[in-house]
């Protein structure tokens, strides 16, 4: 093969350099560009979040700011693996100007540095931004950490029993079900059982499911038999509620029948389980409203079922027996809520922060609940949006009010494994006493000692 | 004999125009090797964390990360699983596979060789990935398509058999390069020598000891060597099991991910990946020390003749 002549080769490199500045990285002269990252993608996970931002947030926001490119940078993984990629990210001092958390992990992310309180980043205006003044007290607490504002909530969520009406009525148990004990659970699955439904049951448990298995399951009835896993300082450790939650686990998958143990291992258990659910082959299922509004949705979800409308009933969570719960409560749930923060890195922080406090102002929280109905952070939005969903009102004004929210502490991650862990040991045949003692040394070792464990 | 006392002397540059020809390469070494090597060595000596107040302030606790790694049964019971993974899915799975598959078709021949050959080297064309999700989908408990074949609907393969699992996996995906290494070194073995041993009366397997492994002992461990080494350090199996159920299918590298990546302790996946190395080194080494040792002794017999 013959060379290219050299001044070919010139004009060759001479166009290359031309067309590579000015059109290739979207920033031209004078402009700047932001950078939003959240772990959603469009075709995939929690796609209706990534339409959102591309059609109606980046072209409504460059509107105003005629020298802005946004850019999207979408993911579709594991939160563990999103939450690493994230990490790595502002360790080397790079990625998006707004970045998508999980609330539980601002406070590791703070202690590391990866992220600054809001005021230190996007600057004075920050406090005095109207949006504040919607947000409720607990709410807003999805983004604080020692005190100080990391980040924006994007909304919050609860925790209920779902279950399927087609499969209660087959099993001769009523359609419209509240249970208001643990053994009101134990006997409706027994019944369905007894009806030939093959999982009666589904608790998340195991290490696969990860944060799901803590917050779908064990927090609640840990909620449920009277204890917060950190409250006044110190942890839970294998007191007696935690062994009652971990015996109910022990009804469930130790031999009954009641849950299927193999699907707590699998590397796609959570998914599996809501596309069984969907299938009709589960009965009761705890699970966040996410599962209502993005799972079984009918038209977009995951797994979706035409008939959920009528076909799916939900139910508060029990204590372990009215009165049990937590504050004395008969009726318990866990809340959680992801955050948007900046990146302290930024080359913009006062022009990201404009973006954040944008994404969260009535008109986008609205233009966002137009593609899917959920609690947004914002009351003034709330109060007009969610008529439409009665499953969400029915979160709002019913679970709500007695749910409570994990400590936004940075260890809690850890602490959370070790949880999992201990469910884990349940559904491979150890006995609650046995996981709780596990735990407990786990436990020690994480929080510095039994010094700071209560129970 | 006079020879000379470096290539450079060779070529016949001189000492410094060579160090400058061999710089750029040593620089590119130091960069992405040698650095990160010691820098892995450190951090396995701090308590260096993902996220958290470790990940702002480091702080060195000397061996604290190996004793710990040492006396995890999760990390034992990873190592024994690598060593099961290795030995099952590299030494008698691929290589043993490998050399019967060339065996036979070596003696059987004829068009079909072709056939099986391109059919085998299918497998190990595509990807890993690829293949880690293709058994995925054949053996999964609800969807797979054997249980579908074998009418055993809900047989969990992943869930009570994940290391055998991961095994049949490996051992598809590798053997056709045993295969094809051992179809090259049987091409050493003079045709007439076999027919010699059978009208002597010799069984196959007499066939094989007397004949046929004299003449590949070299090619067998440099097979055993890579493999090995390629099995020890893979990490594809986490795409069939996730290292699951709880860890009963976590060799050391899906390990290392797990606590370096997932759990976000930096400094404790250092070190393991440190004693991961340590352990190669001695798998390296002590092939190594047979291959010389073989090529000695090959020396000395090869002056006496073929057996026959």
């Amino acid at each position: 093969m013959r060379l290219p002549s050299r001044p070919a080769l010139i004009g060759i490199i001479a166009a290359l350099a031309l067309t590579s500045c000015g059109t290739g990285g979207g920033s031209g002269k004078g402009s700047v560009t932001l950078t939003i990252a959240a772990n959603s993608i469009e075709g995939g996970k929690n796609a209706e979040s990534a339409q959102w931002i591309k059609q109606w947030v980046i072209p409504e926001f460059e509107r105003t700011h005629p020298n802005v490119k946004v850019l999207f940078q979408g993911s579709g993984v594991d939160d563990e693996q999103y939450k690493t990629r994230i990490a790595l990210d502002l360790k080397s001092r790079t990625g998006a100007d707004v970045i998508d958390l999980d609330g539980i992990w601002v406070g590791e992310f703070a202690q590391a540095g990866y992220i600054k309180p809001l005021t230190e980043v996007g600057g004075a205006t920050v406090e005095q931004w109207e949006g504040w003044a919607q947000i409720p007290q607990a709410v807003q607490g999805l983004g604080i950490f020692d005190g100080k504002k990391y980040g924006l909530p994007q909304g919050t969520d609860g925790r209920v029993l779902f279950y399927n009406k087609t499969l209660f009525t087959k099993a001769g148990l009523p359609a419209t079900w509240q249970p208001t004990s643990w053994q009101d659970i134990v006997d409706a699955g027994t019944k369905l059982k007894a009806a030939g439904v093959p999982t009666p049951v589904q608790l998340n448990a195991g290490t696969a499911m990860g944060e799901a298995t803590t917050m779908q399951g064990l927090l609640p009835l840990l909620a449920g038999a009277g204890a917060e896993i950190y409250s006044a300082g110190k942890w839970t450790g294998a007191a007696q509620p935690l062994k009652d939650a971990l015996g109910l686990y022990q009804q469930i998958y130790g031999g009954s029948g009641l849950g299927d143990p193999k699907l707590q291992q699998e590397a796609k258990g959570r998914d599996k389980s809501f596309a069984q659910f969907a299938e009709g082959k589960i009965g009761i299922l705890a699970e966040s409203d996410y599962f209502w509004r993005s799972v079984i949705e009918p038209q977009a979800g995951v797994a979706p079922m035409k008939d959920r409308d009528q076909a799916v009933g939900y139910a508060k969570i029990p204590a372990r027996q009215p009165g049990a719960g937590i504050r004395g409560q008969d009726f318990v749930s866990m809340s959680g809520g992801a955050v948007r923060v900046l990146n302290p890195f930024s080359k913009n922080p006062r022009l990201a922060w404009d973006l954040l406090a944008f994404m969260h102002s009535a008109a986008a929280t609205k233009s966002q609940l137009a593609g899917q109905v959920r609690i947004s952070a914002r009351a003034d939005v709330n109060d007009e949006v969610l008529t439409a969903d009665p499953m969400l009102k029915y979160i709002a004004d019913e679970v709500l009010p007695l749910t409570a929210y994990r400590p936004g502490v940075a260890v809690y991650p850890q602490v959370s494994a070790a949880l999992q862990e201990a469910t884990a040991a349940v559904v491979s045949g150890k006995t609650a006493d046995e996981a709780a003692t596990a735990y407990q040394s786990a436990l020690e070792d994480i929080v510095g000692g039994a010094a700071n464990i209560s129970g | 004999m006079a020879r000379p006392t470096s290539a450079a002397d060779a070529a016949g540059l001189g000492q410094g125009r060579a160090i400058a020809f061999v710089l750029p390469a040593l620089a590119l070494i130091a960069v992405f090797l040698v650095f990160p090597a010691l820098w892995t060595i450190y951090l396995g000596l701090t308590d260096y964390r993902l996220t958290g107040l470790a990940a702002a302030d480091p702080q060195l606790v000397g061996t604290d990360n190996y004793t710990g790694a040492l006396g995890d049964p999760r990390f034992l019971s990873s190592l024994w699983l690598t060593l099961l993974y290795v030995g099952g899915s590299a030494v008698i799975g691929q290589a043993g596979l490998g050399f019967a598959l060339a065996w036979v078709l070596r003696t059987r021949g004829g068009p079909l060789r072709r056939a099986v050959e391109g059919v085998v080297l299918l497998s190990w064309i595509l990807p890993s990935t690829v293949v880690g999700f293709l058994w995925f989908a054949l053996l999964d408990r609800d969807d797979g398509t054997l249980n579908a074949l074998l009418h055993t609907p809900g047989f969990a393969w992943l869930l009570d058999h994940p290391l055998l699992s991961i095994i049949v996996f490996n051992v598809w995906r590798g053997t056709a390069f045993s295969m094809m290494l051992y179809s090259a070194a049987l091409e050493n073995v003079p045709p007439s020598h076999l027919e010699t041993a059978r009208l002597a009366g010799a069984s196959v397997p007499q066939q094989l000891r007397d004949v046929v492994l004299p003449r590949i002992r070299r090619h067998i461990l440099t097979n055993l060597l890579l493999i090995s080494l390629w099995t020890f350090n893979d990490f594809t199996p986490f795409v069939l099991t996730g290292g699951g159920p709880e860890g009963r299918s976590e060799i050391l590298p899906v390990y290392v991910y797990r606590v370096a990546l997932r759990d976000g302790q930096l400094g404790a996946g250092a070190a393991i990946s440190f004693l991961i190395l340590l352990i190669n080194l001695v798998f390296a080494l002590a092939y190594l020390r047979l291959l010389r040792g073989r090529r000695r002794h090959q020396e000395i017999t090869a002056a006496a003749g073929p057996p026959a």
